[in-house]
This record gives C-alpha cells, sequence and structure tokens, in this order.
C-alpha cells in the first residue's frame, strides 16, 4: 500500500514510489511539486514566503521560495534522484482576501502573486522546467503528487478538483 | 522590536485582557443584534505554531468562514475572525430568527449577514484596543471568504511567519441559551505596532 506522507505548512518532503506526498489547504502559499519520472522520486515543499533574505528570523529552509526549492533539490538528489530528470509542477499562490478600500496591507493580501513569481525565478536558476501549474485564484487548495506517474492532484471546495 | 516568541507572560496577559475585553464588547454587540443574553467564556489567548493552528478548527481542509480586514492609523494591522461552519450556521439562523439547522445552504443575505455580524465583531474587538490603549485604530470594510481551514489561516501565518513560526489568536466562545459558538479572533499589528500598543498601555517603556 503507497503511503500518504503528509507535508505541513512551511515543510518539505520527498517521497520513493509508489509513495504519495500531500500538503492540505494551501492558500497564498505555494506547493512546489518536483518529480523525476526515471527513478519515480517525487519531492514537496510548502512554501510562505518568496525570499529568506527579507527576513531576519529566517532559519526555517521550508518557508521561503529560495531555501525551500534548494533544499528540496538537495535532499532528492542525496535519494538518487537525476538533475537531468527533474520536472516541475506549482499549484497555490492565490489571493484569498481582496480589500475594496486597497489601503494598507496589500504587499501582505497579494503575498500569492509574489511567491509564485519568487518560485518560478528559483526554478529558471536552477533550470528547472515548469511543466504544469494551477496558480492564482480566490480559493484555496489540497494537492496530491503521485510518485507512480508525477500526476498532481488539485482539490479545492467549490472549484472542483483536477490532476495537472 | 517585539516578536512573539520573546512575549513574556506579563505580556501575554496584557494581551489577554485587551482580548477579554475586546470579546465582551464583542458578546454585548451580539446580545444587541439579537436583542438577547449572549455569556461568554473568559477568552483565551494561544500561542502556536502555526502549522499547528488548523488542527483547533478541526483541519486544514475543513471548510471555514473567513471575515479579514485591515486597520490603520496609531497602530497598523489586521484582523482575522474565524469560526467554523456549524457557528456561522448557528450565528445566522439566530440573526434571522429562525430554527436553527445546519444543513441549510447559505444564500447571498446569509453571506452577507455574516459579513455584517463579522464586521461587528471585528470592530468592537478593535474599539477595545483603541478605547483601553488610546490609540487611533480605523478599520476597513471588510471582507469575507469561505474556504479551507489551511487556506484562510496562511493569511494570518505569513503576517507573523515574517518575524515569527508562531502566531497569537484568542479564542472566544459565546453562548446563547443551548447554543455554543466558538469564534477565534486573530489579532495581527505589523512589527512596530506591537511595541505601540505595549507602549501606550504602558506595558513597556
Amino acid at each position: 500500500m503507497p503511503q500518504l506522507i503528509k507535508v505541513g505548512m512551511a515543510d518539505l518532503n520527498i517521497a520513493l514510489y509508489p509513495d504519495v506526498l500531500t500538503t492540505i489547504g494551501l492558500g497564498s502559499c505555494v506547493g512546489i511539486a518536483l518529480y523525476d519520472k526515471i527513478n519515480k522520486i517525487g519531492g514537496l515543499a510548502h512554501i510562505m514566503l518568496p525570499s529568506s533574505k527579507d527576513i531576519k528570523n529566517n532559519s526555517n529552509k521550508a518557508k521561503f521560495a529560495d531555501t525551500a526549492i534548494v533544499s528540496l533539490l538537495t535532499m532528492m538528489l542525496e535519494n538518487k534522484a537525476d538533475k537531468k530528470n527533474i520536472v516541475c509542477k506549482l499549484a497555490g499562490g492565490a489571493q484569498m482576501f481582496a480589500l475594496k478600500n486597497g489601503s494598507g496591507n496589500n504587499d501582505i493580501l497579494n503575498i500569492g502573486v509574489r511567491n509564485v513569481a519568487a518560485v518560478k525565478k528559483v526554478l529558471e536558476e536552477l533550470k528547472i522546467p515548469i511543466i504544469a501549474e494551477d496558480t492564482g485564484g480566490n480559493f484555496g487548495r489540497t494537492i496530491e503528487l503521485y510518485t507512480e506517474d508525477g500526476g498532481l492532484m488539485v482539490k479545492t471546495i467549490g472549484h472542483g478538483t483536477k490532476i495537472i | 522590536m517585539v516578536d512573539i516568541d520573546g512575549l513574556n507572560s506579563f505580556e501575554i496577559d496584557v494581551l489577554r485582557e485587551i482580548g477579554n475585553i475586546g470579546a465582551g464588547n464583542a458578546a454585548t454587540a451580539l446580545a444587541k443584534m439579537l436583542s438577547k443574553k449572549v455569556n461568554m467564556h473568559v477568552p483565551e489567548v494561544r500561542i502556536m505554531d502555526f502549522k499547528n493552528v488548523p488542527d483547533v478548527l478541526g483541519g486544514a481542509e475543513q471548510p471555514v468562514m473567513g471575515v479579514y480586514l485591515n486597520f490603520e492609523g496609531d497602530v497598523e494591522g489586521s484582523v482575522l475572525l474565524v469560526m467554523d461552519e456549524a457557528s456561522a450556521h448557528i450565528l445566522i439562523d439566530m440573526m434571522m430568527g429562525r430554527p436553527i439547522d445546519t444543513n441549510r445552504p447559505l444564500n447571498d443575505i446569509d453571506l452577507s449577514a455574516v459579513q455584517e455580524l463579522g464586521n461587528i465583531l471585528t470592530s468592537s474587538y478593535l474599539g477595545a484596543l483603541s478605547t483601553l490603549a488610546k490609540l487611533d485604530v480605523r478599520p476597513s470594510i471588510p471582507c469575507l471568504a469561505i474556504d479551507m481551514a489551511g487556506a484562510i489561516l496562511s493569511v494570518p501565518a505569513v503576517e507573523f511567519g515574517m518575524t515569527s513560526d508562531k502566531v497569537l489568536f484568542i479564542e472566544t466562545e459565546f453562548i446563547e441559551g443551548s447554543d455554543n459558538v466558538r469564534v477565534y479572533f486573530f489579532l495581527v499589528p505589523d512589527v512596530d505596532s506591537y511595541d505601540t500598543i505595549l507602549k501606550a498601555l504602558g506595558v513597556i517603556q
């Protein structure tokens, strides 16, 4: 039986075939699913903020786009994944609340968009291709990464379920 | 700079007291609106790793209702009020004067009512902060979202996440007759505003 491995908020983990990685209730956070299709190794990170460089308390590498993706990739390579096989799928980065007056904390409310942009920049630097994404909008997402084929299931409340 | 990890028990007591008075104001506002006597339990101030917070609401995938607003003035920040679906249903049915039915699908009028209710609860809450600390606090128009607990709670988690791996929130229970409604307030002052609040209250120099 495949194990379901949970990845929390500001957390990351990897899984070998046939296990499944999941993270629940992504809002403005972004779920980054890396997959080596030849060795059937998956990795999943649930990041909250774009950059560790802007924040003083940055010891949790899994919290930030820049540090989390590098840590996740390192962990996969240590477990016999091959960098040249690795592709990426993204989900999350929503804006849960939109204030009408648009004042004050807009930088915080649109953090989802900034998270997605930061993730893409890091992936580009690492030369990891993004082959699918389901990002943005104003709703939460739960995702599951299947190490069998690299499929990423995206579940929502009221916006359907799909595999990307 | 004050961060949550660094708050001492006295400072937490002060925040608890603000929570207490804020929740008291909210209960009074609720009682007026419902024209009924509303009791409440002493609110509980909780500081928790943000990854564990959704469990309080029954898990990260549970649908919950969130009302969010931000505030400006002497202090800046945001407030999120969260309740589980059953609590939201009970409150809406009470407001509408109907028998309580937590399975009834919510219509637009219900949603608008609960948004207004969130507005009143969060404003009376902020009113306590403003009165106690004698600070000018001006709230924005609130907005409503119904979604997975994890997704809604990611909003205060991100705000707290700038300085800490923990969130501070206040759990309040309102009781009307035999119905209990549990409401969670996340008050997120921006980094400098914590200092301003604690200074205005004379807690720190």
